[in-house]
């Protein structure tokens, strides 16, 4: 009987894993509506810790008794409060997340995706709680990564068990989400930059140019990493093949939708754009190619070893921004009721930039929320 | 803006804020008018959600130099 704290990592585990427990989120009513940890069997509920002040009858019954029970709020304090009175009032264990929905949106999972020609290996990092999905593609003794977020301790450990020496860090676009780790992964490993010329216009530093049809080598054996340009989300988007097998699409096409064009506000301007590269650019692709995009934005998404990936054929298949015909619906729909815009979305630009340098705790602030870098959420 | 009572929360993290609000506000009469400051950056939307839970009034909101101050009326 009693209270113990849960690990972020653990908790990730569990939803990867499709575990069935039960959540009690103890943050107010906006931010549990804005952004909440979900899983295909997690059972959750919303309760603000000021509404249980005085004790937690109110909901006590609506606690299950057969399944793990763990309380969550933003930060710990609140939820290791609420997780102490529920093991006075019901008896029995209670868990809390330790770090709160702070720490849970940090937490970066890798997941194999797959093994490339001549023994190299793609695997997937997936940050859960904020939707980011990021790459490293090693082979020989050599890794690239691509689109890694600022949360550098998971890759370099990663490194290090791998055994592997960091040689490219590659962003498919300025991204407007989340701050981006590749040019601080770049400079500790001596490694080179890449980001696409057309979004680097306003950079303050240097970087290798991310042009289409550049081919980016990965150890002896030569995994290849081919540059497509594929326009829309941002001017610069570029796609990667991997090995003839992989399409890495950033943030132009998710496995349920497609990406927004109006992240820095040129949503006219880059429609068209969107529409030439979902409608003309990959569909010239191999069909057998299997995408992965850089979010997720639903827990459907997850497979059963919680990767996010889809075949190209299939997404034509059913992914609805894949399957609209009229080019004036298809404007329509990803200029016009759009989500809400991410968290501190322009701020997060200008970091990217280099234009502004914010604390490791203001970036954790800005970061706060879902990745809403698709159409519908 | 008159306050009957001052709360300083400063330096307390969540849920430490709303919890000595609510004690303060306890021993108020309806009407008074309770002033907390805090630092804690949960406090900025958990105070005004904790009020109008609770019923009472927030009269006004303001940050100055990383400070949150409210002002609460009883109900």
């Amino acid at each position: 009987m009693g209270i113990q704290a849960i690990q972020a990592k653990t908790l990730a585990k569990k939803v990867m894993n499709q575990e069935n427990f039960f959540i009690l989120d103890v943050r107010n009513e906006e931010q549990f509506k804005d952004w909440k940890v979900e899983g295909k069997n997690v059972e959750i509920m919303n309760k603000p810790y000021f509404e249980l002040l005085d004790g937690v009858e109110s909901i006590a019954e609506e606690i299950p008794t057969d399944k793990e029970v763990i309380v969550v709020c933003a930060k710990e304090g609140s939820s290791q409060f609420v997780a102490d009175q529920l093991a006075e009032e019901i008896g029995g264990e209670f868990f809390y997340l330790e770090g709160g929905m702070k720490t849970w949106s940090e937490h970066l999972e890798p997941v194999k995706v797959g093994d490339l020609d001549g023994g190299g290996e793609l695997y997937q990092f997936v940050r859960i709680g904020k939707g980011c999905l990021s790459y490293a593609v090693i082979s020989d003794g050599e890794a690239a990564i691509v689109d890694p977020v600022r949360l550098t301790d998971a890759y370099t450990s990663f490194f290090e068990e791998k055994n592997v020496q960091l040689k490219h860090a590659i962003d498919t676009h300025l991204h407007a989400d989340h701050v981006s780790g590749g040019r601080t992964l770049a400079e500790m490993f001596d490694a080179v930059y890449w980001l696409p010329s057309a979004d680097a216009t306003e950079v303050t530093f240097s970087y290798q140019p991310l042009e289409g049809e550049t081919t980016i080598n990965v150890g002896e054996t030569n995994i290849d990493i081919q540059a497509l340009y594929s326009p829309g989300h941002t001017i610069g988007s570029t796609s990667l093949i991997v090995d003839n097998k992989y399409l890495l699409t950033g943030d132009i096409l998710f496995v349920d939708s497609i990406g927004r064009p109006d992240l820095a506000g040129k949503a006219e301007d880059w429609v068209g754009d969107l529409r030439d590269t979902l409608y003309n650019r990959y569909v010239d692709l191999d069909e057998q190619l299997i995408v992965l995009p850089a979010h997720f934005s639903k827990k459907e998404e997850l497979d059963e070893n919680g990767r996010v990936m889809a075949p190209l054929k299939e997404l034509y298949a059913r992914n609805h921004g894949l399957n609209i015909e009229e080019e004036e619906t298809f404007r329509k729909t990803v200029t016009e009721n759009l989500p809400p815009q991410p968290n501190s979305y322009e701020t997060i630009r200008h970091t990217n930039m280099g234009a502004t340098f914010p604390s490791e705790e203001e970036q954790t602030e800005m970061e706060i929320g879902p990745n809403r870098c698709a159409i519908s959420s | 803006m008159d306050s009957n009572k001052v709360l300083n929360a400063e330096g307390l993290a969540c849920p430490m804020p709303v919890v000595k609000a609510k004690k303060e506000m306890d021993n108020l009469k309806s009407g008074e008018v309770l002033e907390i400051r805090a630092t804690d950056k949960g406090a900025a939307s958990d105070i005004p959600a904790w009020t109008k839970s609770s019923g009472h009034e927030l009269l006004e909101q303001d940050e100055e130099n990383d400070i949150l101050t409210f002002w609460i009326k009883k109900s």
